[in-house]
């Protein structure tokens, strides 16, 4: 079950995602990467984050949403994981939410395909949806691609 | 002899001068506590005095023993609150202590010294009403010599019986230990045990070895000193009835048989259980010792009994020992505690010869020395330092390529000398996290044994180069493989003694274990001289697990088929056995070596026995590579899979890549090289942006293959710091790791084996690891050296170490400029003064530019450039020959035969000299 109640919200092809407060190590503008072939599609390279090299995944490719125009650079939400920090990349970044239980609901059992895992569930506010994502699944790219 | 009981004795005095050192700071401690005592530091106090008393009875060093015991019984009587640590009792404690440091600094003639004024102030202590607690009655309690007298018939029990009478629920805290001393008990009895592990395992091959048995005797005392002192009065039990049996032995009475050391590696084994309950349960375990040690006494006794008819025949298979009723035994052994009367021979042996080699003073300074000269760290904390340095080694590289770009003469002599710094440093802590092979080997010996009796086997163990010292991650990772291999060899390689007997082999196994350095490589070898591998077994095998096509089993030579059993799912054992067979298979060894940048290769002759090599890198943190680029990225390579770096020029005709059926090859040397373009193994979208003229290829070896990587482009060779990929990265296997390179940038680390497997270039070529073989054995047998012998004044051959040379350069004469007479030219930015060799020496030039080029050998020295102008380069030569006749010629070293010629050694640093080029002369590049 859920027990958030701080949520970092992002972008992602216009949709608002977030995730746990306390998983977010940092978020850091645009870093040069550099590419690792052969590598999972959704590794899109390593960054030199302060002498820690760190792996950035782009949601995008794991969510199967478009991919990001190439005029746009992405943002990387640094989020601490079981070995070491990986950089989730969104479009854009949002905000600290404090979310209430009370408008939380599991995903709906329309939600198909690669997002299906990683979304635990949505926030309703007002004018908008959070889509709530776990970063433990969402990083875990070993296992969903090849 | 003589050394070795100098040995022993030294060990003692360095041993006991470090508890000294500790108990005086504790007792001044102690004495600003006022009657508020704090038992941990009483206990600490004790427990060194109580193993100098210990070993000081074993070395029979009477005086030194008689003293130490007084001042152990005032600081019993302390503890148990019966003694108030009033100034006067510090003191006298204090002064015996001084004393005890005076015996030890003249240990030679300490048993003539007299100390009976301390002890007389020690007993005195102990009637003085002012140091004693009163009880509720206001009765004294009852401290009279008598009772000293008493205690010194047995000195570990007196203290022992209010401890141990408290029930075992009790906590450690509620008896007044504190968990540190705990820790320390349980860490030094761990490392104690250890040590009579090997002990024994030595002594069982040559029982009359009085030093081993001495060293076992000391171990074992001190562990039942202190378990007697903590209150382990189970773990006491069996120490002292072992103790018992040594000092049997010891003196003659018995004998040191099969049995005896069967029950001796079982004692250590129950004590081992014991401390482990003690560290989970944090009180002493119900582990039942009483059987073990009515067997231990049963086995004295027995011993005692065969003494008239001569020892047993020691006989392997008979290990349940012949269980003697219990009541049969009298409880009292005739064996008294008290180690000066139990092994008088033993401890006459020893101190015998000692006035001969008395210490002097300076001696017990130095060993003094020693003693302070070593400190335990943390390991975490050199991890982190480790960690630090790394990081600082990337700054280094940033600040360097900086500074290149710069060109600013300051900063790079700054620079410079960070560089140095950084190098010293890194080196430094690199060295503080090496630890010697034989921490991981220590333990084979009794592994070795334990498992060849229970094949019913005789296996010796040999061990060779246990000083071999390894980066600590590595230590332990090889730990699990070691120990499989040694299994593997016990359990499989070697033959049951009949068995060996009837090929005409000795009964008796040997396995030997070698380690040593080479090219920045450890070596480690396992080799037995066992059954060795059935190959036809193996080839069936691996075609019935459809390992292997028919074809290819026809096909496979036999090292070829050795290394099958590396492959994963392999087994040949029919069934498995308890000791080998399961668990990690030769596959996971393979892998756990290789996942730390190692090799493992497989040799076996069959009926002679099989050697398993492996080698690893000295540490894992920090690696020279070479950088390549390809499509603008950067790999790095690890120096230790390179072996040369080859250019083709496209435009020339001769060399080039050849294609056979798809694969591409290149002729290196007359020898057909597989070659593996990156950008294909890497599988680029775009087409390579290499130079269309040129072609570099970067010859690179795994195991004894190789096979040749086309890149883009060859950039440097730099000093990189390994890390880790992330767990999204693992299944790529091309990549070993990443770091971040000069500019901050991260680059991937190539992992040469992963590419050879991807790409499928591997070609077998043993000339080559011949050769290397050869070159290594040439390099081994003396000091040798790398000339460069150059050509200059007609026929006159002069030659240079090649480690004097920067870079051989050929200069267009139409480059070259003049300041102030002097001949320069640019080269790399800075001004490089040219000195015509011939010149300097006196002898006739007759360097003639050829294709308008001048040869030039680029020397550095203080950071200077020089540029020697030769008329040619002849040859680059190894040679172990040293300089046969001195020279009279300023500038020359001397004179020696290479190659059949008489060839001068230049002096290349007083050949500068010569030239009147003093540093401050030179012209400072802009």
């Amino acid at each position: 079950m859920i027990t958030v109640n701080q949520v970092c919200t992002f972008y992602l092809d216009n949709q608002m995602y977030g995730v746990d407060v306390q998983s977010v190590q940092e978020v850091i503008r645009y870093q040069e990467m550099t590419e690792v072939p052969l590598a999972p599609d959704a590794v899109m390279g390593l960054i030199n984050l302060r002498g820690q090299i760190v792996t950035a995944i782009d949601l995008r490719k794991r969510l199967e949403l478009p991919n990001r125009p190439d005029s746009e650079l992405p943002m990387n939400v640094v989020v601490k994981g079981h070995d070491g920090a990986i950089s989730l990349l969104v479009d854009q970044i949002g905000d600290v939410q404090q979310i209430d239980m009370d408008n939380f609901e599991p995903p709906p059992e329309t939600l198909e395909g690669a997002s299906r895992g990683m979304i635990e569930g949505t926030y309703k506010l007002k004018d908008r949806l959070i889509l709530i994502l776990n970063t433990e699944r969402a990083m875990n790219v070993t296992n969903s691609t090849d | 002899m003589i050394t070795e009981d100098d040995e022993l004795l030294k060990d003692f005095v360095i041993e006991s001068q470090e508890h000294l050192a500790k108990v005086e700071s504790q007792l001044l401690e102690l004495e600003s506590e006022d009657d508020a005592i704090d038992l941990a530091k009483v206990n600490n106090v004790f427990r060194a005095i109580h193993s100098i008393k210990g070993v000081a009875g074993f070395l029979n060093l009477k005086t030194l023993e008689s003293l130490a015991h007084r001042e152990e019984e005032v600081l019993n009587r302390l503890r148990n609150r019966e003694v108030r640590p009033t100034s006067e009792v510090i003191n006298t404690l204090l002064r015996a202590s001084d004393c005890i440091k005076g015996l030890l600094d003249t240990i030679a003639t300490s048993n003539e010294q007299d100390v009976s004024s301390h002890i007389h102030a020690l007993e005195c202590l102990l009637m003085n009403p002012t140091n004693l607690f009163l009880d509720r009655d206001g009765k004294e309690l009852a401290v009279t010599k008598q009772t000293v007298e008493n205690d010194n018939q047995s000195g570990t029990d007196a203290h022992l019986l209010p401890v141990s009478s408290l029930p075992n629920s009790t906590t450690f805290a509620e008896k007044g230990i504190s968990p540190e001393t705990l820790r320390e008990y349980l860490i030094e009895s761990h490392d104690n045990l250890q040590q009579i592990e090997e002990s024994l395992t030595l002594i069982e091959h040559n029982p009359h070895d009085k030093n081993v048995l001495n060293a076992i005797f000391r171990m074992v005392h001190t562990i039942k000193g202190s378990a007697g002192f903590i209150g382990f009065v189970k773990i006491e039990a069996i120490t002292h009835a072992v103790e018992n049996l040594l000092s049997d032995i010891s003196r003659g009475e018995s004998q040191f048989d099969r049995e005896v050391s069967n029950s001796l590696f079982g004692a250590i084994d129950l004590v081992r259980k014991h401390l482990e309950a003690i560290e989970n349960l944090k009180c002493e375990s119900d582990i039942n010792s009483e059987d073990f040690i009515t067997k231990v006494k049963s086995l004295q006794r027995t011993n005692v009994e065969h003494k008239s008819e001569k020892a047993l025949p020691p006989s392997p298979a008979h290990t349940a020992v012949s269980p003697a009723p219990v009541a049969a035994i009298p409880e009292d052994t005739s064996v008294s505690l008290h180690p000066n009367d139990a092994i008088p021979k033993a401890a006459n042996s020893i101190v015998a010869p000692l006035p001969r080699s008395a210490p002097a003073p300076n001696d017990s300074n130095s060993s003094n020395a020693a003693s302070d000269s070593t400190i335990r760290v943390d390991v975490a904390l050199l991890d982190k330092l480790m960690t630090r340095v790394g990081e600082l080694v990337l700054s280094r590289n940033r600040i360097m390529q900086c500074s290149n770009a710069l060109q600013d003469g300051e900063l790079q002599s700054a620079t410079n000398h960070l560089n140095l710094i950084t190098t010293e440093l890194q080196e430094g802590v690199m060295k503080t996290r090496m630890q010697p092979i034989g921490t991981v080997w220590n333990k084979f010996p009794r592994l070795v044994r334990d498992l060849a009796s229970m094949c019913g086997k005789s296996v010796r163990i040999t061990m060779e180069g246990k000083e071999t010292e390894l980066d600590k991650t590595i230590i332990e990772a090889i730990k699990d493989p070691l120990t499989h291999l040694v299994r593997n060899n016990v359990d499989h390689g070697i033959e049951k003694p009949e068995d060996r007997v009837a090929n005409g082999k000795p009964a008796e196994g040997c396995l030997s274990l070698r380690a040593y350095h080479e090219g920045g490589q450890v070596n480690i070898e396992i080799s037995d001289d066992g059954s060795g591998l059935n190959f036809d077994r193996i080839k069936a095998k691996a075609l019935e697990k459809g390992l292997i096509s028919p074809d290819q089993a026809t096909r496979l030579n036999d090292h070829e088929t050795a290394q099958l059993i590396f492959l994963p799912g392999f087994s040949t054992a029919e069934k498995v056995s308890n000791v080998s067979g399961r668990g990690v298979g030769m596959d996971v060894v393979k892998t756990n070596i290789e996942q730390i940048g190692g090799t493992v290769d497989l040799q076996s002759k069959t009926g002679h026995g099989t050697t398993v090599k492996i080698k690893i890198p000295l540490t894992l943190a920090i690696i020279p590579a070479l950088i390549v680029a390809n499509h603008g990225n950067r790999f790095a390579i690890p120096q230790v899979n390179l072996l040369e770096l080859v250019r083709l020029n496209v435009s020339e005709t001769s060399p080039k890549i050849e294609w056979i059926q798809g694969s591409p090859v290149y002729r290196l040397r007359g020898r057909l090289l597989p070659l593996a373009y990156l950008h294909k193994v890497l599988k680029a979208k775009q087409p390579s942006q290499a130079p269309s003229d040129c072609i570099s290829i970067v010859v690179l070896r795994v195991d004894d293959h190789q096979f040749g990587l086309v890149v883009d482009q060859i950039l440097d060779t730099e000093e990189i710091v390994v890390k880790p990929l992330a767990t999204q990265l693992k299944g790529v296997n091309v990549y070993s790791g990443a770091t971040i390179m000069g500019d901050g940038k991260v680059g991937l680390i190539l992992d040469v084996l992963g590419l050879s497997v991807s790409s499928r270039v591997l070609s077998k070529d043993r000339s080559r690891s011949h050769f290397d073989a050869a070159s290594r054995s040439q390099e081994s047998s003396g000091l040798n050296q790398t000339l460069l012998v150059l050509g200059t004044g007609g026929n006159r051959r002069l030659a240079i170490p090649i480690s004097q040379v920067a870079r051989l350069e050929k200069v267009p004469t139409s480059t070259i400029e003049y300041t102030n007479n002097q001949e320069v030219v640019q080269y790399r930015g800075h001004i490089l003064p040219l000195i015509r060799l011939a010149n300097v020496l006196g002898i006739a030039d007759d360097t003639v530019p050829i294709d308008d080029l001048l040869n030039v050998i680029v020397y550095i020295e203080n950071g200077r450039n020089y540029g020697l102008v030769v008329s040619r380069v002849v040859d680059i030569v190894k040679t172990t020959d040293e300089v046969s006749e001195a020279s009279q010629c300023e500038g020359l070293l001397g004179s020696m035969i290479l190659q059949g010629y008489v060839t001068d050694l230049v002096d290349l640093p007083s050949i500068i000299g010569r030239t009147g080029m003093k540093p401050k002369n030179i012209v400072r590049s802009l």
